[in-house]
């Protein structure tokens, strides 16, 4: 797993198609002002007084359009102009040459002109200072939390007497509990500078807990000392004050931090759970070592790449074409492994392992030669991309969430065909004793091959789940398939659920070694840990039990 | 002593027809490439280059490495896909005392500290680093390193029976982690860039044309050496007691043999030798790094002793001199074709000829034998 969090670009991309996504969105139904009525008030700002300007403004804040914060922001920015020839307010953002044009109501795109063609609306300090303020009220009057939320962040940053007496007004009305912690956070902060010291305690008490990086460093503040030794605040009560609320903080943020490490362990384990559950049917019910494992891996990610190729404008809807797509070709390439090498040399292990190794250098040169030896780009559908965030010091990202259930998901579907289905019956028949299946009518022939195809069909499912997290590139398969045979046997060849604890286990502890260790001497140490472990254990956390496992 | 010796030898090689051929050729070989390289003048067409002679004395360290191989594969039954960790140790040894040879005409001109340290601002030479600037000292590392590594390694899998394929994905998990850790630059080891720029050997320039046909020799007498040794080993009472184990282990248990101390001490004596072996290839290469560890060197490996014939000894000298000499050839010709021809050749090997080219030679002559006479033919072909 060296590439893990090398995703970054994945996720900006992502972030583009979500954008993408997000433009041409529908007027809400909730716009209490037309679009016309906004388009007249914007006019007014062309005229050139700056006591008229600040009118319109004012008249914008009252306006609870869905474009009136924009174009607020854009004036604030220094980007509302209007054209000189007949006065349309525009955004323009310049190009290389040349002023590209959107217009300020309904977002839609203007062309471009030159810079001749339009004119600045100016702002001086005191309409900025006006302008922040109607874009804090109109933020924090907006329907989605989430901009609200946004909202008292910022101001959180930048308390002024005015932005002071909004929040106060926004507080009454606010219903959303999150919001409405923050903006007592806020306040409190605000308290802080009072002189009476029984509201500066009552607002440390407010603030010990939060996990506002701003007020984390305002508290620090208060218990520093100057150069001199002496303390910068005078009252040793606020500081004792402050210090406990500092450590109440610093113990929250300890326990999200553990909360995130697990959850990073969870993510990896469940890329391991992925790599590794077609490995514990090839392996842990067949018995067959397949090292070409990780290049079936490697071929489903290749056909995430290519359905993505194939449907440039349906990025989106590709992973859910590409899974099916990636169980069915790496499916295919199992069953022509098993037909024409594997059957050969059932009852011969190593012989098995050195052939299906030849097989995973062929395949891996195949797509080399293919696809040349640079890694591909896949990108991220924007359902996946961006985080969700439970608070500002932990933040999950969608596509490892995504993964964990995806993970779980084939599991299930896995056991409930070994459990429930003929197939699974003829397969855990064939496994326990071949002759007497046999016997039964059972064509062991078709159902080793159905097997190993669908252990394969599950490498190349875990292949585009891969596609999502790390580079694309011939080598991707190799990297796993050393880690996911230490999960089937640290797990107990044959058993399903041990695959399962084994993966999320060896997860959740690389990710708790890595942070003392770095990630490389992690690795080290959970492999000499399974080393060692298999001395005292040989047959993983659960062992099969009755004949089966007997050699 | 020496007619003792030649006694012995002789009596070796008395059943064993295919080691007698083997070291003729090997003392053949041996004589002819020195001639072919000091003595003919280089404008002749029969002059060696110093560069084939290397190419040559590398082919002998992995016929050394393979002849380790085959003695636990083929003899004990146990596929070590780690094994190029043991080679990577011995030549970490030497690479170690060449590059405290190197002293102050390093880049950066530091007398005791090689160049890569005086690059990470170390101060010292780490504990570890002791002791190297004496031959005779990494000459013992050589054989103890690994040594050490596959003892501690074996009494742990032998004693808890870990055995067949679980003992060959945890020797291939050893050696990736080896290569993980040798890859840090805090190990101490040079990191990504290993250990190279080396000038001297006991004072011999390593560049010279005399010291690359010593090294030669040198490698050619470890491999006879290597294989005489091991064939003794084989053909002793160990060596019968090690093929009962392979053949049936629990039964040999059963008839009182301690299994896991045979098995211990054949993979102890396999690693030093694959180490010796490692030992001999960094002077002539010139350089150590971490990806001699990389577990696909080892399963390369594997494959020399496949193509050769297993089971034989020299079949693996065989195997390893053809397969790597087309390594040699693709990846100059045809880079891009190299890994499907290796791949081609796993699956060949495993599926049409288990037994490898000597086994199909002995087929060959059995078949050819018993068309001659029935009953001399039956003795050959089991």
């Amino acid at each position: 797993m060296p590439r893990l969090f090398t995703h970054t670009w994945i996720q900006g991309l992502g972030m583009l198609f979500l954008l993408a996504c997000l433009a041409p969105a529908p007027v809400m139904a909730q716009d209490a002002v037309t679009d016309q009525e906004l388009r007249d008030t914007v006019a007014g700002l062309t005229n050139s007084d700056f006591s008229a300007k600040q009118t319109v403004i004012e008249q914008l804040m009252r306006m609870p359009h869905r474009r009136s914060a924009a174009i607020l922001t854009a004036m604030l920015n220094g980007d509302l102009h209007y054209r000189k020839d007949d006065e349309h307010v525009v955004i323009a953002q310049a190009g290389e040459a040349d002023y590209r044009l959107t217009d300020p109501v309904t977002g839609e795109d203007l062309g471009s002109t030159e810079k001749s063609g339009i004119r600045k609306i100016t702002v001086n300090n005191q309409l900025r200072g006006v302008l922040r303020n109607a874009i804090g009220q109109l933020n924090l009057s907006s329907d989605d939390p989430a901009d609200r939320l946004a909202a008292v962040r910022e101001t959180i940053k930048d308390m002024s007497p005015s932005s002071i007496e909004l929040l106060r007004a926004a507080l009454a009305r606010e219903k959303d509990s999150r919001v409405l912690e923050q903006m007592q956070n806020a306040l409190a902060l605000v308290d802080m500078g009072n002189p009476d010291k029984a509201v500066r305690l009552g607002a440390l008490e407010r603030l010990g807990g939060s996990l506002e990086p701003e007020v984390r460093n305002r508290l620090a503040a208060l218990i520093e000392q100057d150069g001199n030794g002496a303390f910068i605040e005078a009252d040793p009560d606020i500081r004792q004050a402050a210090t406990v609320a500092l450590a109440r903080i610093d113990n929250r943020v300890k326990i999200f931090g553990l909360i995130e490490t697990v959850f990073f362990g969870i993510s990896l384990g469940s890329v391991l759970l992925l790599a590794a559950i077609g490995l514990a049917i090839t392996f842990g019910v067949m018995g067959v070592i397949n090292m070409a494992h990780g290049e079936l891996m490697m071929i489903g990610a290749y056909t995430t790449y290519v359905v993505q190729l194939m449907m440039p404008a349906h990025i989106d809807l590709s992973l859910f074409v590409a899974v099916p797509l990636a169980f069915i070709v790496a499916g295919l390439f199992g069953i022509a492994i098993e037909r024409g090498v594997i059957r050969f040399l059932y009852g011969r292990p190593l012989e098995t392992l050195l052939a299906t190794f030849g097989i995973s250098l062929v395949l891996q040169q195949l797509v080399r030669s293919i696809f040349s030896p640079l890694n591909r780009s896949v990108a991220t559908p924007s359902w996946m991309s961006g985080s969700l965030e439970i608070n500002s010091v932990l933040s999950l990202t969608y596509n490892r969430l995504y993964i964990v259930l995806f993970s779980l998901l084939v599991f299930a579907a896995l056991l409930l065909i070994l459990k429930k289905s003929t197939l699974g019956l003829q397969v855990r028949a064939v496994a326990q004793n071949r002759a007497m299946a046999r016997a039964m009518g059972v064509r062991s022939g078709w159902v080793d091959a159905l097997t190993f195809g669908l252990g394969s069909g599950i490498a190349g499912v875990a292949g585009v789940a891969l596609s999502q997290l790390t580079n694309v590139g011939p080598n991707l398969g190799q990297a796993y398939i050393i880690d996911s045979f230490m999960v089937v046997v640290f797990g107990g060849v044959g058993n399903l659920w041990g695959t399962l604890v084994g993966a999320l286990s060896l997860g959740v502890l690389n990710k708790f070694l890595e942070p003392w260790a770095g990630a490389v001497l992690a690795k080290i140490v959970v492999l000499v840990a399974i080393i060692l472990f298999i001395q005292k254990r040989p047959r993983g956390l659960f062992p099969q039990k009755g004949r089966a496992a007997e050699d | 002593m020496s007619m003792l010796s030649h006694g012995i030898v002789r009596t070796l090689l008395e059943s064993d027809r295919g080691g007698r051929i083997f070291l003729l050729i090997l003392a053949a070989v041996a004589l002819a490439i020195p001639v072919a390289n000091l003595v003919i003048p280089e404008s002749s067409s029969l002059h060696l280059s110093a560069y084939t002679v290397t190419l040559l004395g590398k082919y002998l360290c992995y016929a050394l490495l393979a002849v380790a191989l085959d003695l636990i594969w083929g003899y004990c039954g146990i596929l070590s896909l780690g094994h190029g960790a043991f080679f990577a140790l011995g030549g970490y040894a030497m690479g170690m005392y060449l590059m405290r040879q190197i002293g102050d005409r390093g880049v950066y001109g530091h007398p005791e500290l090689p160049d890569f340290m005086v690059f990470l601002n170390w101060q010292e030479l780490p504990w570890y680093w002791y002791g190297f600037d004496q031959f005779w000292f990494a000459l013992l590392m050589i054989a103890l390193a690994p040594g050490l590594l596959a003892f501690v390694f074996g009494w742990f899998a032998f004693r808890s029976r870990v055995t067949g394929v679980y003992l060959s994905i945890i020797t291939q998990a050893l050696t990736f982690a080896l290569m993980l850790a040798f890859f840090r630059n805090d190990m101490g080891f040079g990191g990504n860039n290993g250990l190279t720029d080396f000038k001297d050997i006991l004072g011999f320039n390593l560049q010279s044309d005399t010291t690359r046909v010593a090294l030669f020799l040198l490698s050619a007498l470890a491999l006879a050496l290597g294989y005489l040794v091991s064939r003794y080993i084989v053909n002793s009472k160990l060596g019968r007691v090690v093929v009962a184990v392979r053949d049936a282990e629990s039964r040999a248990r059963f008839i009182g043999y301690r299994v896991e101390h045979y098995k211990l001490w054949v993979f102890v004596f396999s690693a030093v030798l694959a180490g010796i072996a490692g030992a001999l290839y960094v002077p002539q290469v010139g350089i150590i790094n971490p990806s001699e560890f990389s577990p696909l060197n080892s399963i390369e490996l594997v494959v020399c002793v496949a193509v050769g014939g297993r089971g034989t000894l020299y079949g693996a000298v065989l195997g390893a001199v053809l397969v790597n000499y087309a390594k040699t050839w693709f990846t100059t010709e045809f880079p891009e074709v190299w890994l499907f021809a290796l791949g081609g050749l796993f699956v060949l090997v495993t599926i049409l000829m288990p037994q490898g080219i000597v086994g199909l030679f002995a087929r060959l002559r059995g078949r050819a034998a018993a068309r001659k006479s029935a009953e001399s033919g039956a003795g050959e072909a089991t």
